[in-house]
């Protein structure tokens, strides 16, 4: 099977819709894709059935009137050739053949192993979000939360408007740091990242800078987590702990079709196009910025891919929101600390089950992957790579062919796409 | 400025394994590897100990060699996943089944135990494959392994008995009786021995090394899918042209319970992408042996460089214009089996020893002698 269009958008969060709705209404024909169910991306996901959101009722809205084609459950695992991208969709497969290429595949959350990180009840502070929001129940259930930046007060909101009972909120950052970054935030329009500041007060949750997990404890699922909080330790009872650091953006699909990136974000000019020809990267893709960028960034790229004149106004959007994500850089960088939390015995790879102790002697992320089995399981690395990125400073590697785990079938080519290249045996 | 009995550049299976022998006769050895042990062309390899029967010479020393590995099996780490599973080969017609006998003949005379499976016995065996192939050659001894860990575990021997190792460190010079590394540190040694698979031409220009372009593919782990390793016989016809990319079925089963899938080859390619159109017509010819393969679970595809000579045949043993350097390379595509009988024959050359094959057939003066090359350019 074969899809064409003039534009085609891999991602359906803020940004991919923003640029998708630029371009459509401008006459392209544009094909979205996404993993997911629903359009909405990490930010508004389900919105598209609650509408509690305003902003995000706005650009769904708008995206099912812009003449958009969407495709969900739709995974890009490989890029054969320049304008070719093959797509996995439930148990079939199709290519999509296109003139441009938004890249707008948002952010992960940065996992760094401590004792107990891997024991059931322990999950990522926005990925307990999320489960929360499709329903996980959570309902008088003790929760602490370590992290860092404006997503941990954001998780904090949902699980105390869900029922949840947030008993401790670990802030990695200093207190300079963080007061200073959060003063900053007023001069931005995240106003969703505000609105979660003021609940996250409004609940009055304890709440520490200086502060993240020592280590999660509990026979087959966590019980009690030990904090170190200025210096102090602490340790509370809970039914759930959230713990990741920040956000990384993922850049397989980007780098898959050779766009260049520099640390870690992908390298674009001022018309969000990458040093690949017709291809442009939105969002979290640019370094972690969140909504506000998503939207200004898609936006842009959406009118470029059209051949749109760009509006003043959106580019000193874009220019307000990249001084911000700088800002949110320096705030969420990990802590010296974090890095030095694991023990021998903590795995780095729950895939394939590496500890730390298997590193020994290891230079570098290849040496890791070749004698430890780091990164080589089902996750690819996305977790393990980015842990070692952060806890050693080893660069990641190559991304090859499929982006995602993929059935063998969908990596087959459709017989026009070959037709052009293959010689017969 | 420091002193060596040997210096080993090139620290891929080929110079580990020779690390390992050498420093075992109580040679100093230094193993000098421009990234990691293991890193290049043997990372890319799909570590099928084979007993390949193609001319005497490859047989002699691939059987020797898979015999050699079997003697180290019990001293590997599990982790290096030395697994005897044996080699199937493959008949889709009458014409291959009526190969397989000739090649039965010409293992057991090589004292490699080998024996004929129906079409009836070859489907209990491999339930996974397609029906109607006619049969199968088995090759008892054949073995896998995961040679980037082969690789260090010959390398972390040879540390043990106090061989240095220095990685990180690419060579830049070749002299007689030193090696010149790219930070300018010079090591002296009696003996330097070339083993840098693919790179060797870029130090020691004119040697007949060309890049043969594979790849390969990996599942996830699931339940184990073949049980043998198989090959096409096909794989005779197929792989061997000298022009042209060709590909063959070739499946390989993981002790973690993983199917890795080959192969293809393009003579002369030397880059490092996944050539869509090429990894397309290895699948479509997997999936005819194989009619499940296409819903398998695929995690990685990767190339990898063959060292590929023009006889197919590694260059062991000094160079003739250059008595001071000896050559260990050019191992194609079976480099990781014959890595272990590649060792043998150089150390024994070094030591002046008989070895257990004869070595000529290997020598670097079939090619490199003014002679030879009047006769190739002829
Ligand atoms: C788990 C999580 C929860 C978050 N929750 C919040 C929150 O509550 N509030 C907030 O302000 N910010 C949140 N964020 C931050 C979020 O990254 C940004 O706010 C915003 O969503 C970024 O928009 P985007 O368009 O760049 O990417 P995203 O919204 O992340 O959208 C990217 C989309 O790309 C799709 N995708 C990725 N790879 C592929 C592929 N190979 N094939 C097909 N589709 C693909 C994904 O399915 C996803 O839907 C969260 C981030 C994460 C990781
Ligand atoms: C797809 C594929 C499948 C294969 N399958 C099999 C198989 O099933 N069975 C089998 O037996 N063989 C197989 N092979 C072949 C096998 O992998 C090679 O023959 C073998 O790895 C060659 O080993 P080597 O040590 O000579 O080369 P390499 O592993 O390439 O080692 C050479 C080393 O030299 C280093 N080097 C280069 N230049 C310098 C310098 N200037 N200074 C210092 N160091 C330097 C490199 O970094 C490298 O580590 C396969 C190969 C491919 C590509």
């Amino acid at each position: 099977m074969r899809e064409a269009c003039d534009l085609v958008v891999v991602g359906a969060g803020p940004g991919g819709l923003a640029a998708a709705c630029r371009a459509a209404e401008a006459g392209l024909d544009v094909l979205v894709l996404d993993a997911q169910p629903e359009p909405g991306g990490q930010v508004w996901r389900s919105e598209a059935r609650k509408g509690a959101n305003r902003l995000a009722r706005r650009w769904l809205t708008r995206f099912a009137a812009s003449g958009a084609r969407f495709r969900p459950g739709a995974r890009v695992v490989a890029a054969p050739e320049p304008g070719v991208l093959l797509v996995e969709e439930g148990s079939s497969s199709f290519a999509v053949r296109y003139g441009r290429a938004v890249l707008a595949t948002g952010a992960r959350e940065r996992f760094l192993p401590f004792p107990g990180w891997t024991l059931p009840g322990v999950l990522g502070v926005s990925g307990l979000q999320v489960l929360v929001k499709d329903g996980l129940p959570i309902r008088g259930k003790r929760v602490v939360l370590a992290g860092t930046g404006p997503l941990l007060l954001a998780a904090a909101a949902t699980i105390h408007a869900h029922g949840g009972e947030v008993l401790y909120i670990a802030e990695q950052a200093s207190a300079a740091s963080h007061w200073g970054f959060a003063l900053q935030l007023w001069r931005h329009p995240a106003k969703l990242l505000q609105g979660a500041l003021m609940s996250a007060a409004l609940i009055s949750v304890p709440t520490s800078t200086d502060a993240w997990v020592i280590a999660a404890e509990g026979e087959g699922r966590v019980e009690s987590v030990r904090l170190s909080v200025r210096g102090r330790e602490e340790q509370l009872r809970c039914d759930y702990l959230g713990a990741a650091y920040g956000l990384v953006p993922n850049l397989e699909v980007a780098r898959l079709l050779g766009c260049e990136t520099s640390a870690g974000a992908v390298v674009v000019n001022e018309r969000l196009e990458t040093r690949v020809p017709k291809v442009h990267a939105v969002g979290e893709l640019l370094g972690i910025g969140g909504v506000d960028q998503a939207l200004v960034t898609g936006e842009l790229a959406g009118l470029v891919a059209a051949e749109q004149p760009i509006p003043v106004e959106l580019e000193r959007t874009w220019h307000r929101v990249r001084a911000f994500a700088a800002q949110l850089a320096r705030h969420d960088a990990p802590r010296a600390e974090l890095r030095r939390l694991a023990t021998p015995d903590t795995l780095l790879c729950r895939c394939e089950d590496v500890p730390m102790s298997a590193l020994e002697g290891c230079q570098n992320l290849r040496e890791a992957r070749l004698y430890a089995r780091l990164g080589m399981g089902a996750c690819q690395g996305r977790t393990c790579g980015t842990a070692a990125q952060t806890l050693f400073g080893w660069s990641g590697e190559d991304v090859r062919p499929p982006c995602l785990p993929a059935r063998i079938g969908s990596l087959r080519l459709p017989s026009d796409v070959s037709s052009t290249h293959a010689r017969e045996s | 400025m420091s002193a060596f009995d040997c210096v080993i550049v090139g620290g891929g299976i080929v110079g580990a394994a020779l690390a390992d022998v050498l420093s075992a006769d109580g040679m100093s050895v230094a193993l000098v590897e421009a990234r990691s042990i293991g890193a290049g062309t043997t990372a890319c390899g799909m570590g099928h100990l084979v007993a390949m029967d193609d001319n005497a010479a490859e047989l002699a020393l691939t059987s020797w060699s898979v015999s050699l590995w079997r003697e180290l099996a019990d001293g590997l780490p599990r982790a290096v996943e030395y697994d005897a599973c044996g080699t199937l080969w493959l008949a889709a017609d009458d014409e291959e089944m009526a190969a397989v006998s000739a090649k039965v003949a010409n293992y057991r005379a090589a004292g490699v135990r080998a024996e004929v499976l129906d079409s009836a016995a070859l489907q209990e065996a491999e339930p996974a494959l397609a029906p109607g192939l006619v049969g199968a050659l088995r090759v008892v001894d054949d073995a896998v392994l995961y040679p980037p860990l082969a690789a260090r575990t010959f390398a972390l021997r040879a540390q043990a008995r106090g061989a240095r190792l220095m990685t990180g460190c690419p060579v830049r010079e070749l002299r007689s009786g030193s090696v010149v590394l790219s930070n300018g540190e010079v090591l002296t040694a009696r003996y330097i021995v070339l083993a840098a698979g693919v790179a060797s031409p870029a130090l020691c220009p004119g040697l007949p090394i060309s890049p043969r372009k594979g790849h390969l593919l990996i599942t996830r782990r699931g339940a184990p899918v073949v049980h043998h390793q198989l090959v096409e016989l096909g794989y005779l016809k197929s792989a061997h042209g000298t022009d042209g990319a060709s590909v063959a079925f070739n499946a390989q089963p993981r002790v973690t319970g993983q199917l890795l899938l080959g192969s293809s080859r393009q003579p002369g390619d030397a880059t490092r992408e996944v050539d869509a159109a090429l990894l397309e017509r290895m699948l479509k010819r997997a999936a005819m042996f194989l009619p499940g393969l296409d819903g398998l679970q695929a995690l990685r595809v990767w190339t990898g460089l063959r060292p590929a000579t023009p006889d197919g045949l590694p260059l062991l043993g000094p160079h003739p214009e250059k008595p001071w350097l000896w050559l260990a390379c050019g191992h194609e595509g079976l480099g990781i089996t014959t890595a272990t009988g590649s060792a043998r024959l150089v150390a024994d050359q070094l030591l002046g020893r008989t070895s257990a094959i004869d070595a000529r057939p290997y020598s670097p003066a079939r090619f490199l002698t003014a002679s030879s090359r009047e006769v190739a350019h002829a």
